[in-house]
C-alpha cells in the first residue's frame, strides 16, 4: 500500500536530485531548471500531504508555489539575454565580474 | 504498482536532466519528468493541479525555457571545467540530504497513517476556486502584485541599453 511516506520519500529523492545537479552543473540554463526540479518536488510533497491529510490548503499552496516559480522564470531568463548579450556566455564560472 | 513505476520514470528522467551534455535534451527531460508529477497529482485526487501543472510548468514555462536556451545558443555552454573536488563533493552532499531526509520521514509514524476516502470534492475546481477567494484571498491578491512587478522587471531586464537613443 502507497502511504504517505512513499510520497515525501520520492519528493526528497527528487529534491536531492536536483539539489546535485544545481551544485555540479556549469550552464546557468541548467542551473535555473535544477530550480524548478526541487520547486517540483516540494509541490509534489504538499500536494501529497493535501491528499492523506484531506486538506485543499497544500493544493492551494501549490498555486503560490507555481507563481512564484513562473515569475523567477521570467525575471530569470530576462537576466539570462542580458548578461548574453554582454558576456557571450551563460557559464557561471566565467560570470564572475561585477564589470563587464 | 502505478506508483513504483511512475517514481522509476520520475526518477530517471531526473537523473537524465542533471546529466545530459545538450541543455535542450535536459529540457525535454524536465518536460518529462514535469508530465510524471502531474500524473502523481492525478492519482493523489489533485485534477486541477495536475492541468494547471501540465498547462503552465510543462507548456508555458519550458516553452520558454527553450526557446531561450535555442535564442541564445546555449545548448553546449560548460562542460567539466572548473573545481575538480567540486563534483564529488556535491555527490556526497547530496546523498547525505536525501538519505537524511528518509530517515526524517520513515522514522515520523504519522506518514503511515492509511489513505482513507478524501472529503468528496478535495480537488475540483469549484472547492478551489471558493477557497482561494475567500479564506485566502489576501494571498492571492498578493500574487497579482508579484506577476505585475515580474511583468515590469522583465521588460526593464530584456530592453538593449545600447539601442535606447533610436
Amino acid at each position: 500500500m502507497v502511504t504517505l511516506t512513499h510520497y515525501l520519500a520520492l519528493s526528497a529523492i527528487l529534491f536531492g536530485i536536483g539539489a546535485v545537479g544545481f551544485l555540479i552543473r556549469r550552464n546557468a540554463l541548467i542551473i535555473f531548471m535544477c530550480v524548478e526540479l526541487m520547486l517540483n518536488a516540494a509541490a509534489l510533497a504538499f500536494v501529497a500531504a493535501s491528499r492523506y491529510r484531506g486538506l485543499l490548503e497544500g493544493q492551494l499552496a501549490v498555486f503560490f508555489v507555481l507563481t512564484v516559480a513562473a515569475a523567477e522564470v521570467a525575471v530569470g531568463l530576462a537576466l539570462m539575454v542580458a548578461i548574453f548579450r554582454t558576456k557571450q556566455t551563460t557559464n557561471v564560472d566565467e560570470l564572475s565580474g561585477l564589470r563587464r | 504498482m502505478v506508483f513504483y513505476l511512475l517514481s522509476g520514470i520520475a526518477i530517471a528522467t531526473a537523473l537524465a536532466m542533471v546529466s545530459t551534455r545538450n541543455a535542450v535534451h535536459s529540457a525535454l527531460f524536465l518536460v518529462l519528468n514535469l508530465l510524471t508529477v502531474a500524473v502523481f497529482y492525478l492519482l493523489l485526487s489533485a485534477p486541477f493541479v495536475a492541468m494547471v501543472q501540465i498547462a503552465v510548468y510543462a507548456g508555458a514555462v519550458m516553452v520558454l525555457f527553450l526557446f531561450v536556451i535555442m535564442m541564445l545558443g546555449a545548448e553546449r555552454i560548460g562542460g567539466a571545467a572548473g573545481l575538480r573536488w567540486q563534483s564529488p563533493l556535491a555527490g556526497i552532499f547530496g546523498a547525505a540530504l536525501i538519505i537524511g531526509a528518509l530517515l526524517a520521514f520513515l522514522r515520523a509514524p504519522a506518514g503511515l497513517a492509511p489513505a482513507g476516502s478524501p472529503p468528496a470534492p478535495l480537488g475540483d475546481p469549484p472547492a478551489i476556486g471558493a477557497r482561494l477567494l475567500t479564506t485566502h484571498v489576501l494571498p492571492f491578491e498578493i500574487t497579482s502584485i508579484l506577476l505585475l512587478i515580474a511583468m515590469v522587471g522583465v521588460v526593464v531586464l530584456a530592453r538593449d541599453s545600447r539601442s535606447e537613443g533610436k
